[in-house]
């Protein structure tokens, strides 16, 4: 439980992606079995753990400290989980380490009445760090900024198979992933233990005109860039299964779809929410994502659909090594119920000029770009350059004041490289946004002078500097927020460019930004 | 028999002692100042006259420069100042540091503990138990969620992560005294050997350290961040641009504020490292229990969470809450 507890502390505190993949994939080679399964699925959210509730958690250490000294202490340090942590009394002879394994074994299969007196006993047997380590998995939240694929990157450093080859079985397999490491040391490949498996999706790489001219347009056929969520739909075998395109399965919120994959097969597509033909914006498919459960209200306000581009095993068959005008033929053969699953049309043309024209102004505000595919490439998993391309239409930006800035991590560690800023409502400049990149190296220490010649406050690690700096924000999209004081939020917002030359008074308003929406 | 208020007082400058005529670690310039140690919030220049350690008052010369007062007496053996007695006693928190203890021909002996710490430091001389009536305690961690670490543990998480990020230098901020050299002092016990490089503003207190005696083994200066691996910065020079000569480095901080994650987050710390020279809250209360006084006094810290532990035990206890003292020079 040591190790586990280091890890992560230091990923908590880490920041960069890098830093991150090689702690991880330390402690993942450092680490025996089963221990090291049993974090990596803590890290990807497969565990399936009793729940402890805040509440019983107060009173056990109710039980243990003075009520007063805890309050000031809870006070003092602002979190649970480390509160108690760090309160909870030391016993003389605490016994051996325990281990990671043992730890989830007591969250597994404790009865809920056993439960509060075994969390107590463990607490009894751990450090400090352990004992936040095993309150975090107690109260289902590690909180150490990794997603599920970053600890499948790391993993696939500790051997000499891809995130790809692991994502493909990924989806069979279980905590503590014996076979999975056992495979990755030199072992037999674990097969997919159940059916409808995620398969590995293949990627395009972004594109500019300047790299198309070369290339002969009749080589690749056109289709719209959706702006919805990449999605496999697998029905194989009896069961049905959506998944992302990192291979979670996302197929619980969106039990429509589930309901009309009526198919033997694997394809490949974009999510939409569609209201007749209508395709509606992203932010209205958000509002069905991460969902447990779904309501029969969303079901009928909010209608999801799948609008296919790919097909990777049809019938028994997998059609992945096939050219993509065979897939595509293949694909367009195939019947599914149109209320729910169609097509992406296929846009004609002859020459890079005609997808110059389309791209410059699609149908219908859900496209954010044109999709060019290699008639002839099979489907690969991964980012392979040259077959598939995306060229997005050009990005929205905005004129906005600098507010406040926030120093870096690792790399831009002394440096103010985090942006906050605002636009003008009436005479206030109201935040709208962050934008951490989107600079050059150079204009980062341009900033960063900037910043600290013209700072008119400080709070910790953020310095609040005065209104004069304007720059230009890029984004793809806007999204109603309830969390923003604007009421909006931008979708990956950076600085595109530094206008020294503009002065703050001429920056944009809010108005311009809502009329955006 | 005088009351234990008669000889030792609150004051807007500080404690005072009106038999004696002396303040203690003054936060104004004073006629006569009792220093316990020499950091910044308890050591300030312009008294007329000063009694300290000789490690105190060297380093107050290093620090303000040797006109810091216009008299200075080295505190060796018991004294007489007025009529009360004092003497100095080692407090195990910095080189140099004491407790003072006040003793009146008839009336309670009051132990003004400054800062202190009872975990074994090179650098200093350990932490001695005086007897007392009233004691008068700082209370920095003065809650129970603060137990550090074996510092060596800590400094071994340094250690290691070096070894796991050999590319990146790590930048440890460690307050100038003190903290700084006792950083070094444990890397080496950790089996650091190779140079460890010193921000400019670390340079004379090390080299007083090691004219005392203590061992830091090779330092270097930061100017050459391409071959530092390890380096030692006051936190201040975090937030300038001194860092970014560094390429990618693992910015640390040694401080037992840093058991509080928010804390860390706070200063943007990859690597906190719960390294103190105070007293945390088992040392704090077994010393109460240990010195057994008649009544306890808190100078500065988390006084409340001491004072709700005193009442539990049924030991008189008040709150001096003396404004002046940092909780950050740690
Ligand atoms: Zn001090
Ligand atoms: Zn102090």
């Amino acid at each position: 439980m040591k190790a586990f507890a280091r890890l992560l502390e230091r990923l908590a505190f880490t920041a960069g992606r890098n830093a991150k993949l090689t702690i991880l994939s330390h402690y993942l080679e450092a680490t025996p079995d089963p221990d090291r399964g049993w974090a990596l699925a803590a890290l990807t959210g497969t565990l399936d753990l009793r729940q402890v509730s805040p509440s019983l958690l107060r009173r056990l250490a109710g039980e243990r400290v003075d009520e007063r000294l805890f309050a000031l202490s809870y006070d003092f340090v602002g979190d649970l989980a480390e509160t108690i942590a760090l309160i909870w009394p030391a016993v003389p002879a605490p016994g051996p380490e325990v281990s990671l394994s043992q730890a989830v074994g007591i969250l597994r299969e404790t009865g809920k009445l056993a439960l509060p007196a075994a969390i107590a006993a463990m607490l009894d047997r751990l450090t400090p760090p352990e004992r936040l380590a095993f309150l975090k998995l107690a109260t289902g939240n590690l909180r150490v900024g990794v997603s599920a694929r970053l600890a499948r990157i790391a993993l696939a450093q500790t051997g000499p198979r891809g995130v790809e080859e692991i994502e493909e079985i990924w989806h069979g397999l279980e905590p503590p992933y014996l076979p999975l490491f056992a495979w990755l040391s030199g072992g037999a490949r674990p097969e997919p233990a159940s059916a409808a498996p995620f398969r590995p999706v293949m990627l395009s790489t972004p594109v500019t005109p300047a790299e198309l001219a070369p290339l002969n347009p009749a080589d690749y056929l056109a289709e719209w860039k959706w702006d919805g969520i990449r999605v496999q739909a697998v029905a194989e075998g009896g069961l049905r299964r959506l998944y992302s395109r990192t291979g979670e399965e996302i197929g619980a919120a969106f039990p429509d779809i589930i309901e009309a994959m009526d198919f033997e097969g694997a394809v490949d597509g974009e999510l939409l929410i569609r209201r007749g033909t209508e395709v509606a914006p992203f932010a209205d498919l958000q509002r069905r994502l991460g969902r447990k459960t779904i309501g029969r209200v969303l079901l009928q306000s909010h209608p999801a659909t799948l609008r296919l581009y790919d097909i990777l095993t049809w019938e028994g068959a997998d059609l992945r090594p096939l050219p993509l005008t065979e897939r595509r033929a293949r694909l367009e053969a195939a019947r599914f119920p149109r209320e729910r699953i169609d097509l992406s049309p296929i846009l004609p043309f002859a020459a890079w000029e005609d997808i110059t024209r389309l791209r410059a102004a699609p149908p219908a505000p859900v496209i954010e770009g044109v999709m060019l595919k290699r008639r002839d490439t099979p489907y690969i998993a991964g980012r392979p350059r040259g077959p598939w391309f995306k060229w997005k239409r050009d990005p929205m930006v905005i004129d906005a004041v600098l507010l406040y800035a926030q120093s870096g991590h690792g790399k831009r560690s002394g440096f103010y490289s985090d942006f906050t800023f605002g636009l003008w409502d009436g005479a206030d400049l109201v935040p709208v946004g962050k934008a951490y990149f989107g600079f050059t190296d150079e204009e980062l220490r341009e900033l960063d002078r900037f910043v600290r010649k013209n700072t008119v406050q400080r709070f910790g690690p953020v310095r609040q500097v005065a209104p004069l700096l304007v720059v230009e924000v890029a984004f793809e999209g806007l999204n109603r927020s309830g969390r923003h004081r604007s009421g909006i939020a931008m979708r990956f917002p950076r600085i595109s460019r530094i206008r020294w030359d503009k002065p703050a008074a001429e920056a944009d308003h809010l108005e311009t930004l809502k009329a955006m929406l | 028999m005088i009351r234990p208020e008669e000889i030792v007082c609150p004051t807007e400058a500080g404690l005072y002692c009106p038999p004696g005529g002396f303040h203690i670690d003054p936060l104004r310039p004073v006629p006569r100042a009792l220093i316990t140690h020499g950091h910044a919030d308890h050591a300030r220049p312009g008294h007329g006259a000063v009694l300290a350690t000789r490690q105190t008052l060297d380093i107050m010369a290093i620090r303000y420069g040797e006109d810091f007062t216009s008299r200075r007496q080295i505190a060796d053996g018991p004294l007489r100042i007025g009529d009360v007695t004092v003497s100095f006693h080692p407090a195990g928190h910095v080189l140099g540091s004491a407790q003072i203890l006040i003793a009146p021909d008839n009336g309670p002996r009051v132990l003004i503990s400054g800062d202190y710490c009872r975990t074994p430091n090179p650098t200093c001389l350990p932490w001695e138990p005086v007897a007392c009536d009233i004691f008068i305690t700082e209370a920095t961690f003065g809650l129970p969620i603060f137990r550090h670490p074996d510092p060596l543990a800590e400094t071994e998480r340094l250690i290691a992560s070096m070894a796991e990020f050999p590319d990146r230098p790590h930048l440890v901020g460690a307050y100038a005294l003190g903290k700084a050299q006792r950083v070094i002092a444990l890397a080496r016990a950790a089996g650091h050997d190779a140079p460890i490089a010193i921000h400019g503003a670390l340079k004379r207190l090390c080299d007083y350290h090691v004219e005392q005696g203590i061992d830091l083994g090779p330092l270097v200066p930061a100017t050459d961040p391409e071959e530092a691996r390890l380096i030692l910065a006051p936190p201040s020079a975090f937030a300038s641009p001194w860092v970014q000569r560094f390429r990618d480095p693992v910015l640390c901080y040694a401080s037992g504020w840093m058991t509080v994650r928010a804390r860390a987050r706070q200063r943007g710390i990859e690597l906190p490292l719960v390294i103190s020279d105070h007293v945390d809250w088992p040392q704090l209360t077994a010393t109460l229990q240990d010195l057994a006084p008649q009544e306890v006094w808190i100078t500065h810290g988390t006084e409340d969470g001491l004072m709700r532990w005193c009442e539990l035990q049924g030991l008189p206890a008040r709150p001096l809450r003396l404004v002046g003292y940092e909780d950050e020079p740690e």
